[in-house]
């Protein structure tokens, strides 16, 4: 026994730096921002326990809602990515495509930048009197929205940019996974006459629903951390901003600019228990579509 | 239950960690800056947000190493929209940039909550003198009986014009006597001819600075006094009218094209004849593809024959937690010497606040500059501050500067901001 328990010390200590870490760097804020929720805060520090306070005013207040629509919506057009990159991925790992790795770099050139940089790129694409996106509207006639200034237009603006910048990453979550596919089925598949559009249905996309699964998940957690687009690309000033912040926006407008970082603390846990929320669900849900075989 | 227990320890001394990082700085309120310079030593942050005037910011430290050489100055660059953002955030750490811009809204907030230090000890030991900068401005930086900033520079309001696009549009240049009618009447004829180019009659950015205060001031309104909001008040209400009234003809462009492209850019790439506009952009003017073009006025008179611009100016504070208070001492008494207000003035970066150094500041370009300075003297008032600025000027973001041109009349929306904002001010403390 005693000789047991010498050895028994030694693994704690190799797993110390991990613990420490997670301490300090997960566990600490997490139970800080909850205790935060339940406080008010001076603007230099300082705080004053308040109970419920704070809770009892996000449920009052309409911008929260408008908030959870915004990135619902939001994360739904992301969404829509995951196809679209299926189609591609599954297009580009054709056998034989020539300059497929300048077509995977092409896509996968969006992920790698910042997306500050990018948004701030998109908002001179977007520009409703100067920028490129309606100079080539009107070519073929149309006189194309003032994109970043008008409630729903600018939503739908953040959202494709979220969606052109996530493309590249799922490609290649999806390439790893369709390489995984054996050569062999599509070659009995195709000796029992099957066309490709139903190898791509019977044998491609069932093969391929762990992955999409897997990105489904992260997608849906990225898409309710909407910030940085947002900001930039439409800018803290801008008068479409209280129609189309995030859930994310909400804290940081609390927290950096009215200085109320109790009520951010409240905007943040609402953040991670809609999202613990939807993830949960999501793996319940995955038995009915997913395959592991 | 071993692993609870060691996850225990874990988060009390992660408390203990966070704990220490507390309030450990000295107070730098009576630092004095010793009679050797070369005895000052070590590394300073200074925060400024304005990019234009960067590089004169560049020249002060080099002219201030010429005195000081064992003293490194870096410059820390943010945009206004997130500059205080970021100080606030700095200064819940207690890592607040040794020294830094300070402005009018944020001054009462900062000093009430111990983030500045005072100038006492400079003022004492000489280094710094209040009376050499306008008594507006020193009383704007002094909170409770204490001075806390050395006043950096004063701006006012003034009318800027493209004399080009005025001749393009055959519309006669506008004059010192014009009224609001007359700037009115022109942006309609501007906006007849130049319109269909793609070109703005007024480039004006909806600004409260820029743009309201001066209209509501002029008018005879008032944005606060005595604590209460002067947004409900008639007068001010026909100062937001005249602004909404120019939108809603087209003349200006909306809240919504400003925050796409704001309205300083139109004007001075050309797609913008007039705008009512501050000092501070004269180094932007120069850089501009227009800088040929371009004229200065005063502001037009209300219809009751009156102007007034607000005036405000910034000025440069300490931490009061500056690991380096002599250093900063140091620094901050030379932004205030005269030899640093005539660096300012020659590059065209800011019209300094010190006594008597404007005239390199109206020299630095060819626009009649003099004009920012008259009216500081003959028709200017207090730029409106109160503790918690930032609260209701939030409202105006959010609530007047969309409205303009908007279905509803300002004689609706004044009111109602008024109240939220009498309802902000009653909250501060």
């Amino acid at each position: 026994m005693k000789a047991r328990r010498a050895d028994g010390g030694w693994p704690w200590l190799f797993v110390l730096p991990t613990f420490l870490g997670v301490g300090v760097f997960y566990l600490w804020p997490l139970l800080k921002t909850l205790y935060d929720s339940f406080t008010e805060t001076g603007p230099f520090g300082g705080s004053a326990w308040v109970g419920a306070e704070n809770y009892t005013t996000l449920v009052a207040d309409a911008e929260v809602y408008r908030a959870i629509l915004n990135t619902v919506v939001y994360t739904a057009i992301v969404l829509l990515g995951i196809p679209l990159a299926v189609l591609f991925a599954s297009l580009l790992n054709r056998p034989g495509l020539r300059g497929a790795m300048v077509y995977r770099t092409l896509f996968f050139l969006p992920y790698v930048a910042l997306p500050t940089a990018i948004s701030l790129v998109w908002r001179i694409i977007y520009n409703g009197e100067y920028g490129v996106l309606n100079q080539a509207l009107k070519v073929i006639g149309v006189d194309g929205p003032s994109w970043i200034t008008q409630p729903w237009f600018a939503l739908v603006a953040v959202a494709l940019l979220g969606l052109w910048m996530s493309i590249g990453f799922n490609m290649i979550v999806l390439s790893a996974g369709l390489k995984g596919i054996p050569g062999e089925l599509y070659e009995a598949a195709s000796l029992d006459g099957a066309s490709r559009v139903q190898q791509f249905r019977a044998i491609t996309v069932p093969l391929l629903t762990p992955s999409i699964f897997f990105l489904s998940v992260v997608t849906t957690i990225a898409g309710f951390q909407l910030f940085d687009q947002l900001f930039a690309l439409l800018g803290p000033t801008n008068p479409v901003m209280p129609k189309t912040q995030s859930l994310v926006f909400l804290f940081y407008d609390a927290a950096f600019v009215g200085n109320d970082r109790g009520y951010a603390a409240a905007v943040a846990v609402l953040i991670l228990a809609v999202v613990g929320l939807l993830t949960v669900f999501q793996f319940r849900f995955q038995r009915r579509w997913v395959s592991y075989d | 239950m071993r692993i609870s227990a060691l996850l225990a320890g874990v988060v009390l001394a992660a408390t203990a960690l966070t704990a220490c990082g507390g309030n450990s700085g000295n107070d730098a309120g009576d630092a004095k800056v010793p009679d050797d310079p070369a005895q000052v030593k070590g590394d300073l942050t200074y925060a400024i947000w304005d990019v234009n005037q960067q590089p004169a910011m560049q020249e002060l430290v080099k002219a201030f190493n010429a005195k000081y050489p064992n003293v490194k100055v870096s410059i820390s660059l943010a945009t206004f929209d997130q500059y205080f953002t970021k100080l606030k955030t700095q200064g819940t750490s207690d890592n607040l940039p040794d020294v830094f811009w300070m402005n009018g809204p944020n001054l009462q907030l900062f000093a009430a909550n111990k983030q500045l230090a005072t100038l006492d000890g400079l003022i004492e030991g000489k280094q710094v003198d209040p009376a050499n900068y306008p008594q507006a401005l020193d009383d704007l930086y002094s909170w409770d009986g204490k001075q806390y900033g050395v006043p950096k520079d004063f701006d006012t309001i003034a009318f800027w014009y493209n004399k080009k696009l005025f001749a393009e549009a055959k519309v006669a240049e506008p004059t010192a006597d014009w009224t609001w009618d007359d700037y009115k009447a022109a942006a309609a004829k501007l906006k007849a001819a130049l319109g269909p180019k793609g070109i703005w009659a007024s480039g004006d950015e909806l600004g409260n600075q820029g743009n309201y205060y001066p209209a509501i001031m002029s008018n005879g309104g008032y944005v606060i006094k005595d604590g209460k909001s002067g947004y409900g008040d008639p007068k001010s209400v026909e100062g937001l009218q005249f602004w909404s009234d120019m939108v809603k003809a087209g003349y200006t462009p909306t809240a919504a094209q400003n925050a796409e492209t704001p309205g300083r850019e139109r004007f001075f790439s050309g797609k913008a004849a007039m705008m009512w506009n501050g000092n501070w952009l004269v180094s932007m003017a120069l850089k501009s593809p227009v800088k040929n073009d371009l004229a200065i006025l005063p502001i037009p008179k209300a219809p009751n024959g009156e102007r007034k611009t607000p005036i405000h100016g910034l000025a440069n504070v300490m931490s009061a937690k500056t690991k380096n208070p002599q250093a900063a001492a140091a620094f901050l008494a030379f932004l205030g010497s005269k030899d640093a207000a005539l660096i300012q003035a020659k590059a065209g970066a800011a019209n300094p606040a010190f006594n008597g150094t404007q005239g390199d500041f109206v020299s630095s370009a060819p626009y009649a500059l003099k004009t920012f300075i008259d009216a500081a003297a003959q028709y200017s008032e207090p730029y409106p501050v109160s503790k918690d600025t930032s609260v209701w000027n939030k409202l105006e973001t959010d609530q007047i500067a969309p409205a303009f041109g908007g279905d509803k009349p300002m004689s609706e929306v004044g009111p109602d901001v008024a109240g939220k904002m009498d309802e902000a001010l009653g909250k501060e403390k």
